[in-house]
């Protein structure tokens, strides 16, 4: 059970970081789901091309990046603006995500499948309106911060100096603090499912050709 | 009462159970695979020993990094590079294991995904259509509730014929007007990308209506459903017409009977007149121009003759991201774009690779040559059945002529997974979709544009000043 995720902010300041920034498709050659942490953002945190298998300490780290400088390489919040997760429907850009250690993401707004699939994966997207974002923004510009995120109130707290309520629906909310196996939910409607099938095929029967 | 659009009636089509907490389990007609975004789904379902639910609903091709040099003798072994392998080598073993139906990477109907559905009749109107991808909502222009998915819900839609997902909004473009001579359908979605943003379909299924959607062929409507997703819409679709139905009379191969009763059940398949939508946009196509996409997010498009927007005009956030795109790009503020030498021209891509799209081109080259200061110029069929058709029109021996590489199908370089790559710096005009930082390789730069601006670009190794 996770509701709470406490943890140092790593802001990118950037809008549409889309799924191919957050993951390279080389990657995506890999038939595993874990396993990706070395590659997030490739491209802007290496100075070189990598390849699937190839080492983090194998690699040319670009030491301006913001997940390369400590402690931001221990981050488990990211920062960034508009449309965050926008792009291709790859679960690796989550997976990389998480494999890194990030737990929840600040944006302003999320590309839609990228929004569904963190949910799958335990990580956390959050919301926040335009001025709230350029807030955190100043407050980890020019130092680390630390900040909290508690799921059930739904707030984002720093310190004593800001408390942020954002909105999550409950189901969504339960989905990361318990990690619920939707195929097994999902069954529990199994019935449901078959008679609606059959009821398909009567009326659109060419669909099951 | 307030009429439906074609969105609500495909919703509550497919609409098994609302829950209490607003998100809505939907059943899946057609689900479509490829060797990316399922073997971890696959593996999943093993752990579970759990079985798809409906085998028949699921269909599996390798597209994504196949490599587009081969010929009918070429098989799995023949792949370069290991982990490619091994993951198509998996698509293989898991539709084997389920018995999932598969074509495979020599079969003549292999292809990209959303360029064979429609084609062989699969992708049929009125179905709900999922991939592992974002660009299934190609399909829509159907008619279709088609949607790109997760990996974790791949696996939930192949255990339980269902998914769970949450009503979109409404909204409805509408296109009116004739287009100028030299444009296409991926001139016109551009221009909307332009106009709307990578975001101004979030949370939106779209509808793309108006006279000119109505004029145009199925392959010129799934271009622009194709890039919805570009516009932040996972679902883009169009209303059934005779333009639908005669397609998809050709191209299905239903028994008569079964398909007169189902064109009666599609025809019924558009928005009521009366219908309400949250959201509503119109634009006049008459006066779109060519477009080109100038920087790394599809939503930075200018007009072919117009110059690289100078930063100045922006706000400070704006500006950031016009400036690190120009950076990127290798540009700078109000440069021409026809000053920019290219070094690669890719046609191709689930946009811009089906018959159509190479006879516009083709139309182009005729008679003429590739520029010598472009480096490589490829064309990449949509499918087999793309393929043989363009071979048997000659449309082959066009580009061939001009200097272009006829190759076989797939992804190719609209993601640079397989071995066609654009190198550090390489400039590359592109029919596909993406023109994201590293897309066709790592530090290449992409500029998107239709099938006849690719062709000239070719010619000219620049960007036309006229047309
Ligand atoms: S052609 Fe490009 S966009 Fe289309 S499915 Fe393949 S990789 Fe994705």
């Amino acid at each position: 059970m996770k509701d709470l995720i406490e943890g140092i902010v790593a802001p990118i300041d950037r809008d549409n970081i889309d799924t191919d920034q957050i993951i390279p498709t080389e990657y995506l050659k890999s038939i595993k789901k874990f396993g990706y942490e070395d590659y997030l953002f490739d491209g802007w945190r290496y100075m070189d091309q990598g390849y699937l298998g190839v080492k983090k300490s194998d690699r040319k780290a670009n030491n301006d990046f913001i997940l390369n400088k400590t402690p931001y390489d221990k981050s488990k919040v990211l920062l960034a603006r508009d449309n965050f997760g926008c792009g291709s429907s790859r679960e690796h850009a989550v997976w990389a995500l998480r494999d890194f250690g990030i737990e929840a993401v600040i944006a302003s707004s999320f590309g839609d499948i990228f929004f569904n699939n963190c949910f799958k994966n335990s990580v956390l997207p959050i919301k926040l309106e335009k001025a709230e974002i350029e807030e955190l923004f100043s407050l980890s510009k020019d130092h680390p911060i630390i900040i909290s995120v508690n799921i059930r109130e739904k707030a984002v707290v720093f310190e004593d100096k800001l408390s942020i309520k954002f909105n999550l629906d409950d189901n969504l909310a339960e989905r990361i603090i318990f990690g619920l196996d939707e195929i097994d939910i999902t069954l529990k409607d199994s019935k449901l499912i078959k008679e609606f099938e059959e009821h398909r095929k009567e009326s659109n029967p060419w669909i099951f050709e | 009462m307030m009429g439906y659009t074609i969105y609500d009636k495909l919703w509550s089509e497919h609409l098994i159970r609302p829950y209490d907490d607003g998100d809505s389990l939907i059943y899946i007609d057609r689900h479509f695979l490829h060797e990316v975004t399922s073997p971890q789904a696959f593996e999943g379902l093993k752990k579970k020993s759990l079985k798809p639910w409906r085998i028949n609903a699921n269909i599996a091709t390798p597209d994504h990094n196949i490599p587009t040099i081969r010929d009918n003798e070429f098989n799995i072994d023949n792949i370069e590079d290991d982990i490619s392998k091994l993951q198509v080598v998996e698509l293989d073993k898991n539709c084997d294991d389920f018995g999932i139906k598969l074509f495979e990477i020599n079969s003549s109907n292999q292809g990209i995904v959303h360029v064979i559905g429609p084609e062989l009749g699969l992708t049929l109107p009125g179905m709900s259509v999922v991939c592992g991808d974002s660009h299934t909502s190609t399909h829509g222009a159907f008619g279709c509730l088609a949607m790109g998915i997760g990996t974790s819900e791949v696996e939930h839609v192949l255990a339980t014929q269902s998914l769970k997902v949450r009503k979109l909004k409404n909204m409805r473009i509408n296109f009116e007007g004739k287009i100028k001579d030299g444009v296409s359908s991926k001139d016109i979605v551009l221009y909307l990308i332009r106009k709307i943003g990578t975001a101004g379909g979030t949370g939106y299924a779209v509808e793309f209506a108006g006279s000119y959607i109505r004029d145009i062929s199925m392959e010129a409507r799934m271009t622009i459903c194709n890039m919805s997703i570009e516009a932040g819409a996972k679902v883009g679709l169009v209303s059934v017409d005779a333009t639908t139905i005669d397609y998809v009379k050709k191209h299905s191969s239903l028994p008569k009977n079964l398909l007169d009763r189902a064109t009666e059940k599609w025809r019924t398949l558009q928005t009521d007149k009366d219908a309400k939508f949250d959201k509503e946009i119109n634009i006049d196509v008459s006066e779109i121009n060519p477009q080109v996409t100038w920087g790394t997010s599809p939503e930075m498009v200018i007009d072919f003759n117009e110059k690289v927007p100078s930063s100045s005009f922006f706000d400070d956030e704006k500006r950031k991201s016009l400036d690190l795109a120009k950076s990127y790009m290798g540009l700078s503020d109000n440069q021409e774009l026809s000053d920019l030498d290219f070094d690669r021209v890719f046609i191709g891509s689930c946009t811009n690779s089906r018959i159509e799209d190479l006879r516009e081109a083709a139309e182009v080259l005729k008679g003429k040559k590739v520029s010598k200061s472009i480096q490589e110029a490829i064309v990449v069929p949509g499918s087999g059945m793309v393929k043989e058709q363009a071979e048997k029109e000659g449309i082959h021996k066009i580009f061939i002529e001009a200097g272009f590489e006829w190759r076989a199908p797939g992804c190719s370089m609209c993601l640079g997974m397989n071995p066609d790559q654009l190198s550090p710096y390489e400039r590359c005009a592109s029919t596909s979709n993406r023109n994201f930082e590293g897309r066709q390789g790592n530090l290449g730069r992409t500029h998107l544009m239709s099938p006849k601006m690719a062709a000239l670009t070719a010619i000219n190794g620049r960007i036309v000043k006229e047309i």
